[in-house]
C-alpha cells in the first residue's frame, strides 16, 4: 500500500511540475490578407465548417478549450498544430502559387474523403468538428469547384 | 491522473541532405545555344529517381517507393536553376517546391497515398521537363480509370500502370511521345 502512495505522490508532483513548463500558444488577433476566407468567395456554411473543423490546427489562431492549457495535453496539441500549419496554413493561402493551391486542395479533398481529417483525436473532444456524410460531400464538392476554377 | 498518461512522443524525421555544389566552367560556352542542346544533368537525375519511384509503384512495393521518394526529394532539392531565365527560374522553383512536397509525402505514406501523390508529382515532372528538356525519349501514358483519368511518364512505350500495379498492370495507353 505504501509503495502505491509513494508512486501517486511522485506522479502528482511531476504533474504539477510540468504545468510550469511554458508552451507556445498559437494565437493571433489579426487575420492576414492572404487568408483563405478573404481571397475566396466562401459560402457561410462552408466557412463555418472550415473554421470549426480545420482552423484550430491549420491557421495562426487556435481556440483553446481550458483542458488544452493543461500539460501534457498542451504539448500534444502544440505538436499537432506545428505539424498542421507546416502542411497547410489557411491564413497564408494566397501566398501560394496556383500550382501549390491546386496541390493543397487535392490533398484536402483526399484527406476529407478518406476520413483522415479532421483527426480522430480532435473530433473525439470536438464533437462539432466531425463531418456528417452529407457535410463531407458538400464540402468536397465545393472544394472541387474551387480547384477547377484555379 | 489519467491525463498524465497521455504523454506522446513525437518523432521527427531528419532528412539527410546532400548539398553538393558543383561549379562548372561555362565561360567558354555559348549559353543560348548550348542550353537546349545539352540536357541538364540535375534534371536527368530527378527524372531517373522519378522512374525508379514509378517502377516501385508498378511493382506494388510500398517500402521501395518510400525509399525512392526520399531519393527524389533529395535530387529535387539539389536542382540548380541558375542557368535559366528569370521567368523560368520562378516557374522551376514553384514546380520543385510542389514536387518535393509530394516526394516527401510518398516517403512516409502507404501505397494508396503514394499513388495519390504520384499523380500530382507526374504533372510536376512533365512541366519540369517542358522547361529543362531531356536527352531521352519519354512517353506520357494515361490511365482513364484512376481518379478520373491520370497520366504519368515512362521511358518505355510499354504500358506498366503505376496507379494499379499488378491489379491492372497493362491498363492505359501512350498519350504523347516527348522527344
Amino acid at each position: 500500500m505504501k509503495i502505491v502512495k509513494i508512486i501517486a505522490i511522485v506522479l502528482l508532483v511531476a504533474f504539477v511540475g510540468i504545468q510550469f513548463i511554458p508552451t507556445t500558444r498559437n494565437q493571433s488577433d489579426t487575420v492576414p490578407e492572404t487568408d483563405f476566407m478573404l481571397v475566396n468567395n466562401v459560402p457561410e456554411n462552408i466557412q463555418n465548417k472550415l473554421q470549426v473543423s480545420c482552423y484550430d490546427c491549420h491557421s495562426n489562431n487556435t481556440q483553446y478549450p481550458w483542458y488544452n492549457k493543461i500539460q501534457p495535453v498542451a504539448w500534444f496539441l502544440e505538436d499537432h498544430i506545428k505539424e498542421g500549419k507546416a502542411e497547410l496554413n489557411f491564413n497564408e493561402w494566397d501566398s501560394l502559387s496556383n500550382r501549390r493551391k491546386k496541390s493543397k486542395l487535392r490533398s484536402i479533398i483526399k484527406q476529407i474523403e478518406s476520413d483522415e481529417m479532421p483527426l480522430y483525436s480532435y473530433t473525439l473532444i470536438h464533437k462539432d468538428a466531425s463531418f456528417s456524410e452529407a457535410e463531407k460531400q458538400e464540402l468536397i464538392r465545393w472544394i472541387e469547384q474551387l480547384k477547377d476554377s484555379i | 491522473m489519467s491525463i498524465a498518461t497521455m504523454l506522446l512522443l513525437a518523432v521527427s524525421f531528419t532528412n539527410a541532405q546532400e548539398k553538393e555544389k558543383m561549379k562548372m566552367d561555362h565561360s567558354k560556352m555559348d549559353h543560348s545555344k548550348m542550353m537546349n542542346m545539352n540536357s541538364d544533368t540535375k534534371a536527368e537525375a530527378i527524372l531517373n529517381d522519378y522512374f525508379n519511384l514509378k517502377d516501385a509503384l508498378v511493382a506494388d512495393d510500398t517500402k521501395k517507393a518510400a525509399q525512392e521518394g526520399s531519393k527524389l526529394a533529395a535530387s529535387l532539392k539539389a536542382f540548380d536553376a541558375s542557368k535559366y531565365t528569370a521567368e523560368e527560374q520562378k516557374e522551376l522553383a514553384d514546380i520543385i517546391e510542389d514536387a518535393t512536397e509530394h516526394a516527401e509525402h510518398i516517403a512516409k505514406s502507404d501505397m494508396g497515398h503514394q499513388r495519390e501523390h504520384f499523380k500530382t508529382l507526374s504533372k510536376d515532372m512533365s512541366d519540369l521537363i517542358a522547361i529543362t528538356g531531356t536527352k531521352s525519349t519519354l512517353y506520357e501514358q494515361f490511365c482513364p480509370m484512376y481518379d478520373g483519368g491520370s497520366s504519368w511518364l515512362s521511358s518505355s512505350d510499354q504500358v506498366r500502370n503505376p496507379y494499379y500495379g499488378s491489379k491492372m498492370l497493362k491498363c492505359g495507353k501512350v498519350q504523347k511521345t516527348i522527344q
